[in-house]
């Protein structure tokens, strides 16, 4: 007993200095984070209770409430939800498959494998600016556009992309941007599969759908539920295809765009930010509901 | 028959692959036509070579913007790498407890989109002159990328074999020997994957860009941005803007496709 005192009293010293070596670690990038995020965001609050209005420097003034109200009252804000989570979901859904199919069919050993997985990763690499404005004028465009030169070719109508079917061609061009992202984490996923197991799998007489469904997808979820954590994140903040090729135009104004117009077209400052407080708020909680909601439906397929 | 269905998804895969990197190959093409040829109704494969979309880029100053680009990615970079390796380190070696709550604070705060926090540091960018200033870019880009690259980092560290660790401290090394000799040469590659993760988010940013530099400190997203002004033909000189801002980024995601991989995927799952 006595001869142990002085070390477990050595051992909490230690212990004692590496709590403090540990903050003293953290405390630079934690401060940072903090002069840089999140002072700001409790300014933006305070903002959001002034009226204040560039073109108007004379006026500023304690408003409460009121940007709120017209937030709330205006109706740009549930349009533009709509906008935000209509977009932000089926872009997840659609680059979500198409990063599955991706991941299973370069999961396979062919020649030129390598080659085939360096092209499809290239539109997560590409700029987004860039994306955007490619699609919209060499893609999508009514006249020079390919898109249009394959369906009048077929002999089908062509179509105004950018401005008859927005929302489509916002979602399309994301999808196009984020399938590689899927595919990257999903076919981290897979190759991290044992192979021993599927194959154990296949001379047991399963066949390749089950094997699928019963193996594979259970040890995929962790990798498609942290690939729709991190693309909704993205996406909920999507800004870029919607400046570019719809300027918010039929259905497609997204909160960060929304917020955009008010702030540095409409110069009110007040309003504005009240729109970046009820934007941070619609994020959390739209990220925390729908992870929920899609995993349920995963699972809910993945345990029939 | 199983030759041949293997065949099948072969070609089938490729048809895809082909199909999804189309874009991409055509504004390659399209960079190195005439306006006329790019601009062309019947899309041109076969064209003479026309290098005069670059030469237009050269004369509307893209260099300048590259170059804004390139310093507000790289600081960032460098600054993001210097403040979350500590902090990775103090997560995943030294844990404490009120530590990891500190780790939970990280990831919400890349929840909180960028309209959380503009118009302050708008309002006092403006305030201080510093709007329209690379130095001010740089400083927003790393408060973007902390978060993330924070929560990467940590994952490669806790990869580290604590035995390891508590050997080299009994041995009697100081906190630099033990970080310097034993966790940073394990952790390298882990730290090249953030950083080419953190400079291609840097690089490709727009929104901030938009609304925060005009003309001294314009980079090459709103540059791209700025760019079709509805006269005449654009799509040569477009396409050729967009491939010389993509290239950089393209070519380094291609060599770096390991590490991209271990980045998003590794610290992703854990």
């Amino acid at each position: 007993m006595t001869t142990t005192t002085p070390a477990v009293a050595s051992i909490g010293k230690v212990a004692k200095k590496n709590v403090w070596l540990s903050r003293s670690l953290i405390l630079p990038a934690l401060t940072f984070g903090i002069v840089m995020t999140q002072i700001p965001f409790l300014v933006t609050i305070y903002f959001s209770l002034l009226n204040w209005n560039l073109l108007k420097p004379g006026e500023i003034g304690f408003a409460w409430f009121k940007n709120y109200i017209s937030v709330f009252t205006t109706g740009d804000l549930v349009p533009s939800i709509i906008a935000t989570v209509g977009i932000t979901a089926s872009a997840v859904i659609l680059s979500l498959l198409f990063g599955l199919l991706f991941a299973i069919l370069l999961d396979r050993n062919f020649r030129g494998q390598a080659l085939a997985r360096t092209l499809v990763i290239t539109p997560f690499l590409i700029m987004p600016a860039a994306a955007s404005l490619i699609w919209k004028y060499s893609m999508f465009d009514t006249s020079i556009g390919i898109i249009n030169w394959v369906t009048t070719s077929l002999g089908l109508p062509s179509i105004a992309w950018s401005t008859d079917l927005p929302l489509a061609t916002v979602i399309i061009v994301l999808t196009w941007q984020f399938t590689p992202f899927f595919m990257l984490i999903l076919l981290a996923g897979l190759q991290s599969q044992s192979r021993e197991v599927i194959e154990a799998a296949s001379v047991d007489g399963a066949g390749a759908l089950r094997t699928f469904q019963w193996m594979t997808l259970p040890h995929l979820r962790q990798y498609i539920e942290i690939s729709v954590l991190l693309g909704s994140i993205m996406l909920l903040q999507v800004f870029d295809p919607v400046a570019i090729m719809t300027k918010g135009t039929g259905g497609t104004k997204t909160l960060a765009y929304l917020l955009y117009e008010r702030a540095f077209i409409g110069l009110d400052v007040g309003q504005a930010a009240a729109y970046g407080v009820v934007t941070v708020v619609l994020t959390l909680i739209v990220a925390t509901i729908a992870l929920k909601t899609l995993f349920k439906v995963f699972m809910a397929g993945g345990n029939r | 028959m199983k030759k041949a269905k293997a065949s099948l998804i072969t070609t089938f895969t490729w048809v895809l692959v082909f199909l999804f990197f189309f874009p991409v190959g055509w504004m390659f093409l399209n960079s190195f036509k005439s306006e006329n040829d790019a601009s062309s109704i019947v899309p041109k494969l076969f064209f003479n070579i026309d290098t005069s979309g670059f030469q237009r880029l050269m004369d509307r100053g893209m260099i300048s913007y590259l170059e804004h680009s390139l310093a507000s990615s790289v600081t960032s970079t460098l600054l993001v790498i210097a403040l979350a390796v500590p902090a990775a380190y103090a997560l995943s070696i030294r844990p404490i407890k009120n530590v990891q709550d500190a780790l939970s604070f990280f990831i919400s705060t890349r929840f909180m989109p960028a309209a959380a926090s503009i118009l302050p540091l708008y309002m006092i960018f403006k305030t201080l002159h510093v709007l329209d200033n690379v130095g001010a870019l740089t400083l927003v880009y790393a408060a973007m990328n902390l978060p993330i690259a924070v929560w990467m980092m940590r994952s490669f560290f806790s990869e580290v074999p604590l035995e390891i660790v508590e050997a080299a401290q009994i041995d009697g090394a100081n906190f630099r020997t033990e970080l310097t000799r034993v966790v940073l040469p394990i952790v390298l590659p882990g730290i090249a994957a953030v950083a080419l993760i953190c400079f291609i988010f840097s690089w490709n940013e727009y929104f901030l860009a938009t609304l925060l530099t005009s003309n001294n400190a314009k980079t090459t997203p709103p540059f791209l941005a700025s760019f079709v002004d509805g006269r005449g033909l654009f799509l040569s000189v477009l396409s050729a803007a967009s491939t010389v801002a993509a290239l950089p980024v393209i070519i380094a995601g291609w060599i770096a496709q390991k590490q991209l991989v271990r980045g998003l995927a590794m610290g992703a799952v854990k």
